[in-house]
């Protein structure tokens, strides 16, 4: 069996920043791994190591910057990574999933995985849909918000859990192939080794650009634009308390008081 | 006229709570656009739904009696049959789990855009401007397409459509194409039981990331005690295995509306919030201002939790 496992570098932010325009300063911006795609590669990885999948490669659509990120995600037992980045794409400001998702389309077509596993969102456009934007997109079945996958695969399905809202689980099972949307708390996710980040350094990363993919360049451009940027309004009239720890610590212990807390 | 097409959500026979803010978003959406709202209720007592759904600014419901429970395949052919006969300008879905499991493929076969997670709506016929966070909540975003496009809400933003409407309800006969339904749900679980119902607590100290490592979680158990109060969590907590699925406050986890919650290291996502927010007083102690559990916050402390929850718990030994 071969996994297919798309991975996105998010952007972070720090605690103070500065809105330019419709984006965050630069200066204040930094960038990691989406968390639920750290436990979508960890679900391939122990699938590869039960016996079950014989090669695991990463995709992610992205700019030069963010190889960094990818070797991260190699480092955690991945076999290849691909990076599809064209400069026609440098100039769209978000991509939207439809736009993802054409060319996630592009890149299952050519390896014809047998499970996609993707993340539920990403952590900082949190759109949530391109695994079954792009599961739809190849013609496979899927699954979103998968919290428990079973490591056998009869009659070529795969049983899943699909965690609701309010503790409730769906029990489902998905004939393969299949893209699932992977929820953390899946597993538990392994610190890359020594050894891991070494290897990870020469370990293939292709690099694909819209020609090779079979997409045309030309009129490509987001459904969506980015008109505003702001930081939301407060619904509260919250109190701020001020001074040191001791300062702050009394006045939080007055009001519980004051709440018959601990009396 | 268009329409605007809006899909409820229910589960193991009752409608939920989004479906009904789910019809005002609509209506002004149709109100923006000069449309009629139609909803569609899909599977399992569906007479009794429409009769639930029939609310002020509805003008048709139409009933699709195919199976019990929430299919997607089910979901995603029928939406996609119904939009196109009602040649609907905007599908509406709310954004829950299901959700998430349907509106992308219908939009994806429809071929329009999607945009997830909406907070507030506007379009003038053409070009629809959807307002959504970014970066975990830090900040707000106006996006903007133009035509059609499948949209889903964000629970507890618009207020529950009211009283009685005059819809027509209509049985609606898709076409589906059963080789192609390939998920097949086999059952339910209830997870998170246990000895602790946080859900009972007068007083929640809930913790979050910001702990940073399992062995602080002695510093939280210490307050806790002091305070004669009862732990949660977030989920991340939940996720690495320092405190059990039941002790986790959110959407995936419990609703809990104690007396007073302290959240401390937690930011605020979204899921969480929608666990807490009818706490009858939040404190927030958190590093970061722009954290936004501080725009929920009634009280708040802008430190270091490693400082302040040990001062915290002095003052109460
Ligand atoms: C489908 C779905 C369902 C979900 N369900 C839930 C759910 O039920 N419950 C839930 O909680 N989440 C849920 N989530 C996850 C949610 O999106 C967030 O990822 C999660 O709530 C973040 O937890 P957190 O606030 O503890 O961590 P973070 O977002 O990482 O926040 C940590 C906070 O700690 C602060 N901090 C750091 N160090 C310190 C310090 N020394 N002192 C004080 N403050 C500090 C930081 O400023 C930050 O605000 C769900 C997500 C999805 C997609
Ligand atoms: N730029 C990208 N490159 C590769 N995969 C992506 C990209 N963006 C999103 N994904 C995948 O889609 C999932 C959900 O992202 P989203 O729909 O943006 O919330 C992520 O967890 C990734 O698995």
């Amino acid at each position: 069996m071969k996994i297919l496992v798309p991975v996105t570098e998010v952007t972070t932010v720090e605690d103070e920043f500065e809105i330019e325009g419709t984006a965050i300063a630069d200066r204040y911006l930094g960038a990691d791994l989406n968390e639920w795609d750290e436990y979508a590669i960890e679900e391939a990885v122990q699938l590869q190591e039960a016996g079950l999948a014989d090669e695991i490669v990463t995709v992610t659509i992205g700019p030069d910057d963010c190889e960094q990120t990818i070797r991260q995600a190699l480092a955690k037992g991945p076999d290849r990574a691909i990076r599809v980045w064209d400069d026609a794409l440098a100039d769209v400001d978000l991509l939207d999933v439809g736009l993802k998702s054409q060319i996630l389309a592009a890149v299952v077509d050519a390896e014809e995985p047998d499970l996609v596993l993707s993340g539920v969102q990403s952590g900082d456009d949190s759109f949530g849909a391109t695994g079954v934007t792009l599961a739809d997109a190849v013609g496979y079945e899927w699954a979103a918000v998968v919290n428990h996958l079973a490591h056998d695969f009869d009659d070529d399905t795969a049983s899943v859990r699909r965690e609701l809202e309010g503790g409730v689980e769906e029990l489902t099972d998905v004939e393969l192939p299949a893209v699932l949307t992977i929820q953390t708390g899946i597993n538990e996710p392994r610190y890359a080794s020594l050894r891991g980040i070494r290897q990870a350094q020469r370990k293939p990363l292709e690099v694909q650009d819209l020609a090779d993919l079979g997409i045309d360049a030309d009129g490509l451009e987001s459904a969506l634009t980015l008109e505003e940027m702001a930081e939301p309004e407060s619904e509260t009239d919250v109190t701020v308390w001020e001074g040191d720890a001791d300062e702050t610590a009394a006045e939080l212990a007055d009001l519980l008081r004051e709440k018959g807390v601990a009396q | 006229m268009s329409a605007v097409l809006a899909v409820a959500d229910h589960r193991r026979g009752e409608l939920r709570d989004v479906s009904y803010e789910l019809l005002t978003a609509g209506r002004a959406l149709a109100d923006d656009v000069g449309a009629d709202l139609h909803v569609a209720v899909i599977s399992g007592t569906v007479d009794d739904f429409a009769a639930k759904l029939d609310r002020d600014g509805v003008d048709a419901v139409h009933t699709v009696d195919y199976g019990e429970e929430f299919d997607h395949g089910v979901y995603t052919q029928t939406t996609v049959q119904l939009a196109t006969e009602l040649e609907a300008q905007y599908v509406l879905t709310p954004n829950s789990v299901n959700g998430l499991d349907y509106a992308p493929a219908v939009a994806s076969r429809l071929d329009v855009p999607i945009v997830t997670d909406t907070v507030a709506l506007e379009s003038d016929g053409d070009e629809l401007r959807a307002t959504r966070e970014m970066y975990g909540g830090k900040v707000e975003t106006t996006v903007s397409l133009s035509g059609p496009a499948v949209v889903t809400i964000r629970g507890a933003e618009w207020p529950a459509a009211e009283g009685t409407g005059d819809a027509t309800i209509e049985a609606f006969d898709p076409d589906i194409d059963e080789d192609a339904l390939g998920a097949t749900v086999t059952g339910f679980e209830e997870v998170a039981g246990g000895d602790v119902d946080i859900s009972d607590a007068d007083v929640l100290v809930s913790v979050g990331r910001g702990i940073d490592e399992e062995e602080n979680l002695e510093l939280i158990h210490e307050l806790a005690d002091a305070l004669e109060a009862t732990v949660s969590s977030s989920r991340p907590i939940v996720d690495s295995g320092w405190l059990p699925k039941n002790r986790q406050v959110g959407q995936s986890g419990k609703v809990v509306t104690p007396d007073v919650y302290i959240a401390i290291g937690i930011s605020g996502a979204v899921q969480h919030v929608a666990g807490m927010k009818g706490s009858e007083t939040i404190v927030a102690i958190n590093t970061d201002p722009n954290a936004p559990i501080m725009d929920i916050a009634d009280y708040a402390i802008q430190d270091d939790l490693f400082d302040v929850v040990p001062a915290l718990t002095e003052q109460f030994q």
